[in-house]
């Protein structure tokens, strides 16, 4: 007979932790939106729903990406697909019909754009972390998450520093698709795509778990939620930037210098609180959600794993790449891919191909880096 | 060694980031803070995004 002395006390023990993980989620919550206001509390809120959605159903995109390229199991990209369809068919009338309360994630096709997307498209093969998935790494323990990190916010601040000048080396004007047009544009290209990996994939791998379902359902309606609550779409790269560049400034730096970090909506956001910046809520919900999931699943026991010198230098210079790459190509894989997408900005497909193609090289390089073990 | 103490820092770290930003940015106000929801409010999108290219 197994001994059951130690199950009552270890089931108390995870009842109490689980319930102090509640009220502290909730108490962060309320002490936000008592100081800075309701709006900013539900930010944070949502940024905490984010994060469980990610960590706790295992919805990513470097993951799923590395899946499609090394085994074509297109399970985790054909979710991402399906959350950016359900977003883009409710965020293109709410942006027709309130286009003054509201914007999309639209920005343009350019030389240093598409640059960019490629080189963010191999750093995240590389650390196996995208922008929210670097935040949801880091949360839940992931050292190799943690070491990017702050990396990945110098790069972000840097990228931005001289963001005029890669914009000048050539860049489009902004094209968004809007309207009933553009929406049937938008689900047509992700159809197409769905159609496309369903076609490459083996026969047998080519279904879409349960759990993958219920994390694009959930994910597509926090990034409604976003959108309405703070009438832009979510992001996570501006945050970060925003996070290093008041470190700069806190410690002398002048940043007088830069066209971006200067530009009178930016100069705001570095005198106001981060508890008023959109991104920063949901990015510090995001690393709160999924500490809660790991600390309620028990999983942060998992050991550490033992990485070379090689790794470690390219674990950071890959976080400052993610970073400095993503501000080139206006946003990550939220705020472009994911967020340009279904807000009917073509710049977010043409992030999604250079950063599929520079993924696969991504995937190429991470072993020669010691990043496998 | 386990994820413990890194999940640890790295709650810890965002805690010290809130604090050191409370203390050197403005005065925060929710009697001045915008409505709940942006969709509805009648009020002209503000914030700041990844995906602006704007620098003027």
């Amino acid at each position: 007979m197994a001994d059951t002395s130690m199950d009552a006390p270890r089931g108390v023990f995870t009842i109490g932790t689980r319930g102090l993980l509640i009220v502290a989620a909730l108490a962060a919550v309320l002490f936000v939106a008592a100081l800075a206001g309701a709006r900013y509390g539900a930010l944070l809120l949502i940024g905490l729903g984010f994060g469980i959605a990610l960590e706790g159903l295992r919805f990513g995109f470097a993951g799923p990406w590395r899946a499609m390229i090394l085994r074509r199991d297109p399970a985790g990209l054909l979710a991402q697909l399906v959350a950016i369809a359900l977003v883009a068919l409710a965020a293109f009338p709410l942006l027709a019909s309130n286009g003054e309360e509201l914007f999309g994630a639209h920005a343009p096709i350019g030389v240093a754009m598409i640059g960019g997307a490629f080189v963010f498209g191999a750093a995240m093969q590389l650390v196996m972390g995208c922008g929210s998935g670097t935040l949801v790494n880091a949360g839940s323990g992931n050292v190799v998450g943690a070491v990017a990190l702050p990396f990945f916010a110098l790069g972000s601040f840097a990228g931005a520093y001289n963001l005029d000048w890669w914009i000048s080396l050539g860049t489009a004007p902004v094209v968004v698709l809007s309207g009933t047009s553009g929406l049937l544009a938008t689900l047509a290209g992700l159809a197409a795509v769905a159609a496309l990996v369903l076609w490459l994939a083996p026969a047998q791998a080519r279904r879409v778990p349960r759990r993958l379902w219920i994390a694009a359902v959930a994910i597509a309606g926090l990034a409604i939620l976003n959108l309405v609550v703070s009438g832009q779409p979510w992001g996570i790269v501006y945050g970060l930037g925003l996070w290093a560049a008041k470190g700069a400034q806190a410690m002398g730096g002048d940043l007088s210098g830069s066209a971006f970090w200067s530009a009178p909506a930016n100069a705001e956001r570095l005198e106001q609180s981060i508890l008023t910046d959109v991104t920063s809520l949901t990015n510090i919900g995001l690393i709160g959600g999924a500490f809660l999931v790991s600390v309620w699943r028990g999983g942060l026991a998992a050991k550490l794993p033992r990485l070379s010198p090689l790794a470690w230098t390219a674990t950071v210079v890959a976080g400052f790449l993610l970073g400095y790459s993503s501000r080139l190509a206006f946003g990550c894989n939220v705020g472009a891919f994911f967020s340009g997408i279904s807000t009917g900005s073509l710049h977010g497909w043409a992030w999604f191909a250079a950063a599929f193609v520079g993924a696969w090289w991504g995937v190429k390089l991470r072993p020669k880096l010691g990043l496998e073990v | 060694m386990t994820r413990t103490p890194i999940a640890l820092a790295v709650m810890g770290l965002v805690a010290a980031l809130i604090a050191a930003d409370l203390a050197g940015s403005a005065p925060l106000n929710p009697y001045q803070a915008p409505p709940m929801l942006a969709l509805g409010s009648g009020l002209a999108a503000t914030g700041a995004h990844c995906a602006a290219p704007v620098v003027e």
